[in-house]
């Protein structure tokens, strides 16, 4: 048994050293945090630890998007509303400055205290917020700006009015109006990546995924709920389905990893958005370099590429 | 009868036995019983009250072409177990249950066809299959529906009827939403329409990816359309749910449907927009 599980990891080991973990950038200066971070991955295989990744995803003390827009852009301005009825506050997007070029962003963000939680929603995102990305992807895609997407929610919220409102509807023309961009598209999971409210706004050039980030179908406690009628099963539900960056790596869904300080990236969130700058650095000086309707080319045809059948 | 019913039976999609109590041929409306081929030969229809019973693939498949003109395409694509994923049972038991009860390799029929004499590309969801979920294969299966219809340069019809993504293929499951859209992206950019049918229910991920993307969306009566389901909303919000929560009528009422069609009017329906969308009347 032990043997069997030690063979599984050095061959995921060796795949993992085959991909390209900082979209190419940065990587030698990164390499010998990188080795160290692999050899805690590889260590961190079992199902407890699967779990602790999904506690660390949901930290009350994870840096969100806006704790990395202030780290990371400068000239940041907000942007409001979907122009057609409300401001959703579970989403941020705006325009600022990253290593000398404008970029659009949108996010997620969770709050910090309970009124700030209750005000973003604790994340989930209404159709209203949704359009307010589109309509910032519209923007940058007019004026050839690059969209940087952080995706942080437990899923896009589920209740009456957003339904009304027509959530299903607009989470698929999120995922339309993402694979008909003619710009340069960085998507990175920095928590949850809960299921099609996630997946709206990553339908990106390069996904990239914070070591401690999740990203899953369903939640642990939903799947639990589900498959095994019983909330309380979230653990075995996790182990599972697997919704840690590595196992994301592994099936293609994501392009790299960014590491996060030890402990997490609630420990330093400073030295978190170093590391996530770099990250972002190095995947856009790439998609700069492509066409942009090969950009749109390639996009689609990784995500049409994705999925194990026989 | 007026009263509409809500089947919350897709918050158990892919559980052995879900709650029906009642015979699946006794019309949950009406409470009038049928046999198979009393209801078969009324498109599944209820003859007294007009509830509209679930329809398999074939079936409904057999309601909207031109007699023996469907021909299957991607017939030998078959769901894989990546995770060797087990909750109460493998499932890859699972998978096997539903082949054997279904006849069917997969939750997805896909084809080519004609209806009212007009070419088109089929691609029918079937909900007795797991739920209808979306795995990998039935994405595999919607995304060379689309191909085969840009190649032919054919209109897309998708009837659609699921309670998701599967699950038990994790995020690869999701996957097939971004999967689905670039599918549907890359037939509109060849010049393609997609004609999207929604029938009972079409809910969380394939409304949110390819089914919404229909250029023209239409869906059965009562057909529940919502990206969470009536239950999940009830238990998160504690709101309590507008009698017609989610239904077809209320979502054209919302101006999310083009228009909530009866089954036997299907066929017409659809024909009438191949002859429109096709090009240079072929």
């Amino acid at each position: 048994m032990a043997t069997d599980h030690e063979l599984r990891l050095r061959e995921r080991l060796s795949r993992l050293r085959n991909v390209n973990l900082l979209g190419g950038a940065r990587v030698s200066a990164e390499l010998e945090k990188l080795e160290r971070q692999l050899a805690r991955i590889a260590e961190e295989a079992t199902d407890e630890d699967i779990w602790q990744s999904v506690e660390l995803a949901r930290h009350e003390d994870r840096p969100y998007t806006l704790d990395y827009v202030e780290r990371l852009l400068e000239d940041w301005v907000e942007l409001h509303g979907d122009r057609v009825r409300a401001d959703d506050h579970a989403v941020v997007a705006g325009l600022g400055r990253f290593d000398g070029r404008t970029i659009a962003l949108v996010g997620h963000q969770k709050g910090r205290d309970i009124k700030d939680r209750i005000d973003r929603n604790f994340g989930s995102a209404h159709p209203e917020g949704y359009r307010k990305a589109m309509r910032l992807m519209k923007l940058a895609d007019r004026h050839g700006f690059p969209l940087v997407t952080l995706v942080d929610t437990p899923g896009a919220y589920p209740g009456v009015a957003a339904e009304q409102h027509g959530q299903g509807g607009t989470l698929a023309r999120s995922h339309e109006l993402m694979a008909r961009l003619e710009i340069p598209t960085v998507a990175c999971i920095i928590g949850e990546g809960g299921s099609g409210g996630a997946s709206a706004i990553a339908l990106a050039d390069r996904v990239l995924m914070q070591e401690n980030a999740i990203y899953s179908v369903i939640s642990p406690e939903g799947c639990a709920a589900i498959l095994w009628r019983d909330a309380g099963e979230a653990k075995k539900a996790a182990a599972a389905f697997r919704p840690d960056a590595l196992h994301c790596l592994e099936l293609g869904v994501v392009d790299s990893i960014v590491p996060e300080p030890n402990g997490g990236a609630h420990t330093d969130a400073d030295e978190a958005a170093r590391l996530l700058g770099a990250a972002l650095h190095g995947a856009l000086d790439e998609l700069e370099a492509v066409p942009s309707d090969e950009l749109k080319r390639r996009r689609r045809a990784r995500f049409r590429s994705l999925g194990v059948f026989a | 009868m007026s009263s509409s019913r809500i089947d919350v039976s897709i918050e158990h999609r892919g559980t052995p036995e879900p709650l029906g109590e009642k015979h699946p041929n006794t019309c949950p409306q009406c409470e009038s019983h049928y046999r198979d081929d009393e209801l078969n030969a009324n498109l599944w229809v209820c003859p007294h009250c007009g509830h509209h019973f679930p329809m398999k693939a074939r079936a409904r498949i057999a309601s909207l072409v031109d007699e023996g003109t469907f021909a299957e395409e991607a017939a030998d694509v078959r769901s894989e177990d990546p995770l060797h994923f087990f909750d109460l049972r493998p499932y890859g038991e699972r998978l096997a249950e539903a082949e054997l009860k279904t006849g069917l390799g997969e939750a997805m029929v896909i084809g080519n066809a004609e209806i009212e004499t007009t070419p088109c590309e089929l691609a029918v969801m079937d909900f007795s299959f797991m739920g209808g979920s979306m795995g990998s294969a039935v994405g595999e299966k919607f995304s060379r529906a689309c191909d085969s219809a840009a190649e032919r340069g054919v209109t897309l019809v998708a009837v659609t009827a699921s309670g998701g993504a599967r699950m038990q293929e994790g995020i690869l499951s999701l996957m097939q939403l971004p999967k689905t859209v670039c599918a549907v992206e890359d037939l509109k950019d060849a010049g393609g329409a997609l004609i999207t049918v929604m029938a009972h229910p079409t809910t969380a991920g394939v409304l949110a990816s390819f089914a919404s993307l229909g250029d023209v969306v239409i869906a059965e009566p009562n057909a529940l359309m919502s990206f969470a389901g009536p239950r999940v909303v009830q238990q998160t919000t504690r709101e309590k749910l507008p009698d017609d929560f989610g239904l077809s009528d209320s979502n054209y009422r919302l101006g999310h449907l083009d228009a909530v069609v009866r089954r036997p009017e299907i066929k017409p329906y659809v024909a009438r927009l191949l002859r429109l969308f096709s090009k240079n009347g072929d």
